[in-house]
């Protein structure tokens, strides 16, 4: 019974050990971006982010100079019991008793540190990234050697209030237009009810690749290409099928009693829709609200399509992908940048998990 | 909610003429202000040089508001009808614009992006109507189709998108799976859920970016900033740019597919999680009583238990990695043998300008999930409620 017992604490025991292995590693990404953001431009390009975890790091505790040891840099040297080369010493030689002794400098005029292993932790942390990336200006930076180097900031405010003016009526409007459709098709009779509603479960898995030909030639013959009516529609319109099916199940499954009732006191069909449905289908609208804000938010190609055009209107998402193509080794910018343009997804994710996993098990899964 | 008295006033037919001409009157003049308010915005968000600020409060408002004001609207105008003729149009009110878009943005367009894939790389001539078109020098027939199934690129493109397919769905189906088991017995099952499902909400350009530092490269012998190198170089490897790794191809494209792997086993997690709840206990405990042991009990009554979520889970990441393109285009834009069908059709469509080519790539697309829609039709025949 006791063996019985250890066992099944011990499978426990492996069960932890081996998810939090799988867990360290899923984060492990996020984190690495995150620490980074707040590290200053040239610690990020000199050391790995894992420097801020303790470690041992060579630290200066004494300074030799060869003049005075009588050394000749052309041959083989010896400094404190040990014999190497130029090349050797300029790497850094170790001693047996764990010092390090390293050649700074060029032949003639250098000299010698002898260095030692201590713990260290490099926590220097500020906000300098983010402020470059979205203030906008020209930043200068003071290389190790002295001189001062200017680098551009980047201006993501704006592509940040971009997103929000795409992502907020992208999200809405399907919503709107599906709920009106769903409550149509679970409520009122009207000829081709059956029918239309086929074409909306086969619509649910069209790839919208098959969509942005003819409908860029569409809105180049309206003007509409650049404006943020155009790429509201096209959200609309890659998310409607899915909307309209997901608030259709719900919606017909609402009581039939509350709504008859509501019809014999008189009530209209926009009436019960607003002041009834509506309301009572708040759970589903949320969920399905947190998927397609998070997909039009996280969306780059329909963005790149219908608003390639026009930097003004760039979105976070293209101002990323815009960074990563023309600087893509200024990690100073692209980790808080990264970082500024998970901010909101994150939020809402984190805020609304619950809904988030409701929508998922209803079958929020885009085609 | 109207109060049956309302009702009743309303259809009474009061006053004479004057009063029906106002009616009338009302019912031109309510629809045009709330067109001509709606066109203002329009104006205003396109040639405005206002601060982006006020645009953007401005564009939020008048989108969402102008959705709203056009269903009142109509509504209203369809409720001032007689009777019957309300109870007709009423229906088209609430659902006509939901198949006006979903007509105007997917299925007629599958029919214009075929035809135009007919065509060569400007499509059809519009100054000509259907029949010149057709005779025009201009109409290439299935040419591009054979060229689709002939380059190079192409067919690179299709090899690398059966990797993405085969082993992303694969190992997000099998990653989402253990975890949802682990944490199914762990200690910390809500956390650990959390911190697995946290990159859904993160862009495939932002993941990019993630991903990218931790491929970062520097030539060896320089200190690693990149995760990977650095382990590499520290067990004594040589370090590499991985997705870039050429020599390695085709499985370089291993390295951005752990990416789709990293975002959407979360997904599968959660729906597998879900899933496994809903097996009954007393069948788990029953296998046990029989002494079967735990690896025993999951292949032979979790796994057939589960079995259509894990059809479910396995299609739409399938589907979902048929048309990859982010990822790609961001990290390798394609080069170093990484092109995948969507990425093509992007090159081809915008970047080549040969729309003829493109609409062949779309179309190819649409035919590969043409089962999975047949499967939804199906099912939804089967379900008999509608």
């Amino acid at each position: 019974m006791r063996g019985q017992k250890q066992r099944k604490q011990f499978g426990k025991f492996l069960v932890n050990l081996t998810l939090l292995f799988i867990i360290i590693v899923w984060t492990v990404p996020t984190l690495g971006i995150f620490v980074s953001s707040f590290r200053n431009r040239t610690k990020i390009d000199t050391t790995g982010w894992w420097a801020v975890l303790p470690h041992r790091e060579w630290q200066a505790v004494s300074e030799l100079d060869p003049k005075s040891l009588d050394l000749d840099p052309d041959g083989i040297m010896e400094i404190e019991g040990i014999s190497g080369t130029f090349d050797e010493f300029r790497t850094g030689v170790e001693t047996p008793d764990g010092k390090r002794l390293t050649w700074l400098g060029n032949k003639r005029l250098g000299r010698i540190e002898v260095q030692e292993q201590v713990w260290a932790v490099d926590w220097d942390f500020s906000l300098d990234n983010y402020r470059q990336v979205l203030g906008g200006q020209d930043f200068e930076f003071k290389r190790p050697d002295g001189t001062v180097e200017v680098v551009p900031g980047d201006n993501m405010i704006n592509a940040f209030l971009n997103s929000l003016a795409v992502a907020i009526p992208s999200t809405v409007i399907p919503i709107l237009i599906a709920a009106f459709a769903a409550y149509a098709f679970a409520w009122m009779k009207f000829p081709g009810r059956r029918t239309l509603f086929i074409l909306v479960v086969a619509l649910l898995v069209v790839p919208l690749q098959i969509a942005l030909v003819p409908i860029l030639r569409d809105y180049k013959a309206l003007n509409l290409n650049g404006t943020f009516l155009a790429i509201w529609l096209a959200h609309t319109g890659f998310g409607l099928a899915l909307a309209t099916y997901l608030l259709y199940n719900y919606i017909s499954q609402l009581p039939r009693d509350i709504l008859e009732s509501a019809f014999i006191d008189g009530a209209s069909h926009f009436t019960v829709f607003t002041q009834l449905v509506m309301p009572l289908s708040l759970p589903a609208l949320a969920s399905f609200a947190i998927f397609q804000f998070l997909w039009v938010w996280n969306d780059y190609l329909v963005a790149l399509i219908f608003l390639g055009g026009n930097p003004e209107f760039e979105l976070v998402t293209q101002r990323m992908a815009a960074i990563v193509g023309a600087r893509g080794q200024d990690w100073h910018l692209l980790t808080a940048g990264a970082f500024v343009s998970m901010l909101l997804p994150l939020i809402v994710f984190f805020s609304l998990q619950r809904f988030f996993v409701r929508g998922l098990l209803a079958g929020s899964v885009k085609g | 909610m109207n109060l049956p008295g309302n009702e009743v006033r309303r259809q009474a037919p009061s006053g004479g003429m004057l009063n029906k001409i106002g009616h009338v009157l009302l019912a031109v003049v309510i629809p045009f202000v709330s067109f001509f308010i709606l066109y203002l915005g329009f104006l205003f968000l396109r040639d405005s040089k206002a601060s982006r600020e006020v645009i953007v409060l401005v564009a939020i408002i008048w989108g969402v508001g102008g959705v709203g004001l056009l269903y009142w609207v109509f509504n209203w105008l369809v409720e001032k009808l007689p009777d019957p003729w309300k109870g007709r149009l009423l229906p088209f009110v609430f659902v006509g614009p939901a198949v006006a878009i979903l007509s105007w943005y997917l299925a007629v367009p599958t029919l214009r992006t075929f035809y135009i894939s007919l065509f060569d790389r400007n499509g059809p001539p519009a100054d000509l109507n259907f029949i010149q078109q057709l005779l025009s020098g201009s109409f290439v027939g299935p040419a591009n189709y054979i060229a689709v199934f002939t380059e190079d690129l192409m067919l690179q493109a299709f090899r690398n998108n059966l990797m993405w397919i085969v082993f992303g769905s694969t190992f997000s189906v099998i990653f989402g799976l253990l975890i949802a088991v682990l944490a199914d017995r762990s200690s910390f099952e809500k956390l650990a859920k959390s911190l697995i499902f946290l990159p859904m909400a993160i862009s495939f350009v932002g993941a990019s970016i993630i991903w990218n530092f931790i491929y970062e490269y520097r030539p060896a012998g320089e200190t690693q900033i990149g995760l990977l190198n650095s382990i590499v170089t520290s067990m004594g490897g040589t370090p590499q740019a991985w997705p870039q790794w050429v020599a390695v191809a085709p499985w370089n494209n291993l390295f951005l597919i752990v990416i789709v792997v990293w975002l959407q086993a979360g997904f599968a997690m959660v729906l597998f999680s879900a899933a496994l709840k809903g097996i009954p206990e007393e069948m788990l405990e029953a296998g046990r009583i029989d002494g079967a042991n735990e690896f025993q009990i999951f292949f032979r009554i979790m796994l057939p238990s589960i079995q259509g979520t894990l059809i479910s889970v396995w299609t739409t990441i399938v589907i979902f990695t048929l048309k990859i393109f982010d990822v790609v285009w961001v990290m390798t834009g394609g080069q170093f043998g990484t092109h995948v069908i969507a990425t093509q059709f992007y090159r081809q469509t915008f970047t080549n300008r040969n729309s003829g080519f493109g609409s062949a790539i779309a179309i190819i697309l649409l035919v590969a999930v043409i089962p999975v829609m047949f499967y939804n039709l199906k099912q939804f025949r089967e379900q008999e409620a509608f």
